[in-house]
């Protein structure tokens, strides 16, 4: 799982308020940087991302180079850099993605999430 | 990338090993699914350099062809672990990166809209009755471009009715009518192969 999709999961355990982000518990990380570097993509990407819960989720992963906060104005190669690694190149194999209302753990095997409720949480 | 070369690598894909009736599993031949892709970015731009997802995956057919044309990111959804295995296995085997997510599409909340693009072939709805609206509702949710999705020409009514009326679509078109052939995969699948009329539907949600 990348922070790319990490940017979109949500708790949807029945009458949870607080369901984004999820915190990430990392057991295993695998980094892959063979993917294209596209400017365009990225400043497309920068306008819907939520800033905070990549950030959180890089650090959890054990990226630390991303700034708190996005640029304001014309953004630099050497950011956009950082920014492309940390949403498409960090993968999560094995972990939970941890809801933050209820402790609820969502476990990630194969660096596949399973989203799936129990009955009682429908 | 050709759509003869397309299919091509599509047919090579590994499908359903042992299929799950009630999740209506059945492959999305490479003749349909390099068509339907190779429409959705020739004709409309939908998929190189977008954010594309496959709901209801399986072994990941249309996610590899969202892959091979150039998505910036392919995200695969399915309930089921054995296919995600599998379409795993298919991402490796094509050299493609593909992220998988198991989930129940009908209970799924993604935040925003990073989605540009929903492809998918979902249930038609004879197992698990309105199946079909139930996975168009919720492509209609997510994503920000487009969607694109098969379904029976039988319900064709009902699903522009639905889409327009209850799903927040912008408009809702029949891009082809294609034959769907179905192999014998099934024990009650009293012919060996039956050919179903579906429509190539593309789906604007709008915008909020």
């Amino acid at each position: 799982m990348r922070l790319i999709v990490h940017n979109m999961l949500t708790c949807n355990i029945k009458g949870v308020v607080n369901k984004f982000p999820l915190r990430i518990e990392a057991e295993k990380v695998v980094i892959k940087k063979e993917v294209d570097f596209n400017t365009d993509f990225l400043r497309h990407m920068l306008a819907k991302i939520e800033w905070k819960a990549l950030v959180d989720g890089a650090r959890s992963m054990g990226y630390t180079e991303l700034p708190d906060h996005a640029p304001e104005a014309e953004e630099s190669y050497s950011f956009l850099k950082k920014f492309h690694h940390a949403l498409l190149e960090l993968h999560l194999e094995e972990g939970s993605l941890v809801c933050q209302e209820t402790g609820r753990k969502f476990p990630v095997e194969k660096g596949v999430p399973n989203m799936l409720l129990h009955e009682d949480e429908v | 990338m050709k759509l003869k070369q397309l299919e091509g690598l599509l047919g090579d894909l590994q499908q359903f090993s042992n299929p799950k009736v009630d999740l209506e599993q059945y492959p999305t031949g490479p003749h349909i699914a390099s068509r339907m892709l190779f429409t959705a970015e020739n004709s409309y731009g939908d998929i190189t350099d977008k954010v594309v997802a496959d709901f209801g995956c399986g072994c990941g057919t249309l996610s590899a062809a969202a892959a091979l044309l150039d998505a910036a990111c392919v995200i695969g959804f399915d309930i089921d672990p054995q296919s995600l295995e599998t379409a795993t296995l298919n991402a490796e085997e094509l050299e493609v990166e593909i992220d998988f997510v198991q989930c129940d599409i009908t209970k799924l909340e993604l935040k925003g809209r990073v989605v540009d693009t929903v492809v998918m072939n979902p249930p038609f709805g004879t197992r698990k009755k309105g199946a079909d609206m139930e996975f168009l509702s919720a492509a209609l949710k997510v994503s920000s471009r487009a969607v694109y999705s098969l379904h029976k020409t039988s319900t064709r009514e009902h699903i522009k009715r639905a889409a327009l009326r209850d799903f927040n679509a912008k408009s809702a078109e029949v891009i082809c009518e294609l034959r769907y052939d179905l192999p014998k995969l099934y024990k009650f699948h009293k012919r060996k192969e039956v050919d179903i009329a579906v429509d190539l539907w593309r789906f604007e949600p709008k915008q909020n």
